[in-house]
């Protein structure tokens, strides 16, 4: 090939364009368009037979709840389950891509997914981008192995831990863990704790809010419970906001005849739709 | 007593240090016929994390006059501080207390006299006029102000803001006659109803506003307080 | 060639998290004995609570040279008290309004005290507890804590005294103050495992003598790997 075309370059991983939208960011006067960051408390606990992961499910736009019931626990494999704090979009695509890794890893090798798989691929994938995937994911999931419960950072460092947290509101979550955590919890127990982590972030981190999510997975069974908790009651409105009809003011009327001719006639008969709609 | 430099008259002087900080909450301010509301939530935040949740932003000047201020909370409690020893000028200097107009350009002069540092903070100043008709006085951080029928500031601003227009100013609802009228034409019951409902549906939607709301209904009797619940996420 | 003056210093040594509760009838203020330099832990007995009168007690975090300059103004003042001998003494709040008019003053002249303070004490048999910070920003409420502990103690303090209306006694206060201690020594890297209490009662007021937490670290076991 000539050197008019720069060649592409072999192995590695190009980060051109970061460089080249920093200096737009400095110099070119260029915004890049805002994702929504989940401002997030997410944790999770292990107990005597499995896992709890908790979450909040408010999603901010910087001072703005964007949505007041999100989806922050995500499905990886019936057996894994993974919160996720950061940019919403990031957290959402990074977990689908890697369950469609291990559904076709499934399938290959016809064995149950283990959690360790999942976490693999989610720190490689995190690290290849440096950090702009962002991406704090809590994992959770039982195997052959049994129960296992890691915390990811976007950068793509991972810590397996009896109790994680992470999120704007990690630290309020996790100072009830340090407060009440203790090996080998019942179900119950490890419910109520996690639930209490979260609804400390609900309450003290303004990045998190509205209900607490919860999803227990043990050897037999992966139970998603949302609501677990509705932590915040939405206040009853007094007055009547509707407005009457007509408050549209008409400015003008006017009519337009449409000129049309009847080129066929055709006859047809209606059934009652009851027997063939349903729903499934 | 605090001079423990020298000074810097020869040395340019290098500022990093940022003295401003945003600390949430939002105030409502309402001018009926012989009253005047006006309303703060109770939550003060800094950053991510919530101070106090009982911290209502709203200052009583004087027994008929009550100030509403947000933004940087070490500016509005210095403001407070300082409009409050003014009045007190005032009164020694008048023998009679300000009326609301009179604390109204007082509090305009005071915030200008901080043009090149402002005072980092949005005012309401609500109270009765000398003829006894609720009054709302807005202001931006350097002391512009109007008299108006309503304004919200804080952080729901721009969410309250619309909804006011569209409930008290009845603006784009079919008539285009220009209201001369600096009250609105409600009973004080119907306006502390709107505000409640105002403050439920900006904490659903803000994150700096929330844990409860103080509302101040202001008559020729004096200010009577009302304290209403929020969600406190 | 002159270099611009610097007036404003970054904080050298300094000390983190103060917390402080309310219970019924008194106050009380907690800090570890923790002077760190940057990162390194330089002093470790280091007193961050001090009483100022039978009334007032005050906390710091931030850099402990301001607040030595601080507290000298302070008892200076507490001095002066003393020699007039006329039964006046600095209340909670008085001494509050004081140190926020100082901190909004210096940080106006763009010379902050790179402080937080917890105010505590008893105004009219009623307990009192106040913050300030470096820019001047100053507010009251029931439980509170500077540095790490707004995030990691304020949480549980808040649930507790929720739990019980806001009203504790004061062996309740002692113990979610020790929970409180104990937890920021695990998750605070500048904290330290030695603290000490300030308490104001009916009976007045004193600085307690330093205690030690009693830590538990038997989850290290459980962790096995990074996988």
């Amino acid at each position: 090939m000539s050197g008019l075309i720069k060649e592409p370059e072999v192995g590695g991983f190009s980060f051109e364009n970061c460089k080249r939208n920093e200096y737009l960011m400095t110099k070119g006067g260029f915004t890049v368009p805002k994702a929504i960051k989940t401002g997030t408390t997410i944790a999770g606990v292990i107990f005597k037979d499995g896992v709890v992961l908790g979450a909040d499910t408010r999603a901010t736009d910087g001072n703005i709840v964007a949505e007041k019931n999100c989806h922050k626990i995500h499905y990886i494999a019936p057996n894994i389950y993974c919160c996720g704090a950061g940019t919403a979009a990031d957290t959402e695509y990074t977990t689908r891509m890697v369950a469609s890794q291990l559904e076709l890893h499934r399938l290959n090798s016809g064995r149950q997914v283990r959690v360790v798989s999942a976490n693999r691929l989610l720190r490689q994938y995190l690290f290849r981008y440096q950090g702009h995937v962002s991406a704090a994911l809590v994992l959770g999931g039982v195997d052959i192995n049994g129960p296992y419960l890691g915390s990811i950072h976007p950068h793509g460092s991972s810590d397996r831990l009896p109790y994680v947290t992470m999120g704007s509101g990690s630290l309020a979550a996790m100072a009830v863990f340090e407060d009440r955590y203790k090996p080998d919890m019942s179900e119950e127990e490890a419910k109520e704790l996690v639930a209490d982590g979260i609804r400390a972030g609900i309450f003290n981190d303004l990045g998190s809010g509205s209900n607490v999510d919860l999803c227990v997975i043990t050897k037999d069974r992966a139970e998603m419970i949302r609501p677990y908790h509705v932590a915040n009651e939405r206040g009853v409105k007094q007055g009547n906001y509707l407005y009457k009809r007509e408050t549209t003011q008409v400015l003008k009327k006017f009519e337009k005849k449409v000129h049309y001719e009847v080129m066929s006639t055709n006859v047809k008969e209606i059934r009652p739709a009851a027997e063939t709609m349903e729903i499934a | 007593m605090f001079e423990t430099r020298p000074s810097s008259v020869q040395h340019p002087t290098e500022h990093r240090f940022n003295p401003y900080e945003m600390n949430g909450g939002t105030i409502v301010g309402v001018a009926g016929e012989d009253f005047a509301v006006v309303a703060s939530d109770t939550r003060l935040s800094e950053g991510y994390s919530i101070l106090s949740r009982d911290n209502p932003h709203l200052y009583q000047v004087l027994p008929k006059t009550v100030m509403g201020s947000v933004g940087f909370h070490g500016d509005c409690i210095t403001f407070n501080k300082t409009l409050q020893i003014r009045l007190r000028m005032y009164e020694y200097e008048n023998n009679k207390k300000a009326s609301t107009p009179a604390v109204a350009q007082l509090v305009s002069t005071m915030l200008y006299s901080r043009r090149f540092f402002p005072y980092y903070v949005n005012t309401i100043i609500a109270g009765l006029t000398n003829d006894g008709q609720g009054c709302v006085y807005s202001y931006d951080p350097v002391g512009s102000y109007e008299r108006e029928v309503y304004r919200a500031g804080g952080s729901s601003a721009a969410l309250i803001q619309p909804l006011l227009d569209s409930q008290l100013g009845q603006k784009n609802q079919g008539s285009f006659e220009l209201n001369r009228s600096y009250t609105v034409k409600m009973s004080k019951e119907e306006v502390v109803a709107l505000v409640k409902d105002i403050y439920t549906s900006a904490t659903e939607r803000d994150i700096y506003t929330g844990d409860a709301v103080f509302i101040n209904v202001i008559t020729k009797d004096g200010v009577v307080t009302e304290h209403f619940k929020l969600r406190r996420d | 060639m002159e270099h611009p003056k610097q007036q404003t210093q970054n904080p050298m040594v300094t000390g983190t998290s103060v917390l402080g509760i309310q219970f019924d009838g008194g106050v009380l203020i907690a800090a570890d004995l923790l002077g760190s330099y940057g990162s390194m832990a330089q002093m470790r007995q280091l007193q961050r609570v001090f009483k100022v009168n039978e009334k007032t007690v005050i906390g710091a975090s931030g850099d402990y040279s301001d607040y030595q300059f601080l507290l000298e103004k302070i008892m200076q003042k507490v001095n002066q008290d003393n020699c007039l001998n006329d039964g006046y003494v600095y209340k909670p709040k008085q001494l509050f309004s004081w140190c926020t008019r100082v901190l909004y003053n210096r940080r106006s002249n763009f010379d902050p005290l790179w402080n937080r303070l917890v105010i505590a004490g008893l105004e009219n048999e009623q307990p009192f507890l106040g913050c300030v910070d470096l820019l001047g920003n100053a507010y009251q409420a029931p439980c509170m804590a500077t540095g790490y502990g707004n995030y990691l103690a304020v949480p549980i303090m808040r649930e507790f005294l929720e739990k019980h209306n806001n009203r504790i006694t004061e062996a309740q206060a002692r113990d979610v103050i020790d929970r409180c201690m104990k937890l920021l020594y695990y998750r605070d890297g500048r904290a330290y495992d030695k603290y000490s209490i300030a308490i104001v009662t009916r009976e007045g007021s004193r600085v307690e003598e330093c205690k030690e937490l009693q830590t538990n670290w038997s989850v290290a076991s459980q962790i096995s790997s990074y996988d």
